[in-house]
């Protein structure tokens, strides 16, 4: 399966899932007005990869800013990996948040509460 | 019964904004929009708890415009604007203040009335499990919307929020929306 690439945008975020390596990546800022357009080939391609997954899937959350229309499709994102998780298969969630920014924190806490798959919450300090 | 929405909007935003516009609000006019503030919360040397949180109701208040705002009335002078509204935002010593004002069906004005009482009603707590829920249960509608943007503001702000409804014509209102961002919850 071919990985998926997208650039960055000061609207949408960088996309890095590879299924070779089971390293998945969503880093920057995830703000535009239709998201639902933006996420559906990163669904489409989950819906895929969770028939043959790799054994451990490492999922790195990196966002700066996320609109509440995003919030709705990462949680999709987030129950994919959990039918993935689910059917026997590692899959852990490191949620990055920059050092004070609580909002991020608790918004990766949300998720944890809704999804269950393990979380790292993990501070980046300057 | 119509007004100047203009004037009604300044009398009840007040005078000095760092930022006002008025007219079509579009997926670039609202990348603009980002950038300036952006930048200038950046030269002012906002505390990045401060900044970020304004930069998110920004976000969200536009988008809320985007995604909901009512077709301009007949009678009203701007025609060209397919969606009209009216942002202001203004430094205080301690925070910001973001400031929209927008047409709006008055059937649709008493649902988002209901909806805002809701969330100046609950607490923190509660806010935060509304915003759970509706996360987790409500699908995006075909305006494009979450229904997650104002509980969103209020729950980031942890302020109430300040709102006006006007009657503009026989079917619209004028929806006016203050809100107050400030560094602490």
């Amino acid at each position: 399966m071919e990985p998926i690439l997208i650039e960055g945008t000061p609207k949408t975020p960088t996309i890095k899932f590879d299924s070779a390596t089971g390293e998945f990546e969503i880093k920057g800022r995830s703000i535009p007005e239709n998201s639902v357009e933006f996420y559906r080939p990163l669904i489409d391609w989950l819906d895929l990869y969770k028939e043959t997954p790799n054994n451990k899937t490492v999922v790195n959350i990196k966002l700066e800013y996320f609109n509440t229309s995003s919030s709705k499709c990462i949680l999709d994102v987030f129950k994919k990996l959990e039918t993935i998780h689910k059917a026997k298969n590692e899959v852990e969630v490191n949620w990055y948040y920059e050092e004070d920014d609580e909002d991020m924190l608790e918004a990766g806490e949300d998720y944890e509460s809704i999804i269950r798959v393990p979380f790292k919450m993990i501070e980046i300090v300057e | 019964m119509s007004f100047n929405v203009e004037s009604y909007f300044s009398d009840l935003s007040g005078k000095n904004p760092i930022l006002y516009y008025k007219g079509n609000i579009d997926s670039d006019l609202i990348n603009k929009l980002l950038d300036t503030v952006e930048e200038k919360l950046i030269s002012s040397n906002e505390h990045p708890r401060l900044r970020k949180r304004v930069y998110n109701v920004l976000v969200e208040s536009l988008q809320n415009l985007y995604h909901h705002v009512g077709s301009v009335p007949a009678g009203f002078k701007d025609q060209t604007s397919e969606k009209f509204g009216i942002l202001s935002i203004i430094k205080l010593d301690y925070g910001y203040r973001i400031v929209t004002g927008n047409f709006i069906l008055k059937e649709e004005a008493e649902e988002l009335e209901k909806k805002i009482v809701r969330i100046n009603n609950s607490s923190h707590d509660e806010i935060t499990e509304l915003y759970k829920f509706i996360l987790n249960h409500q699908r995006i509608s075909v305006k494009g919307g979450g229904g997650l943007g104002l509980v969103d503001i209020a729950r980031k702000t942890g302020n109430k929020l300040e709102y006006a409804f006007k009657d503009y014509d026989e079917n619209t209102s004028f929806f006016y929306l203050d809100i107050l961002v400030n560094g602490n919850k």
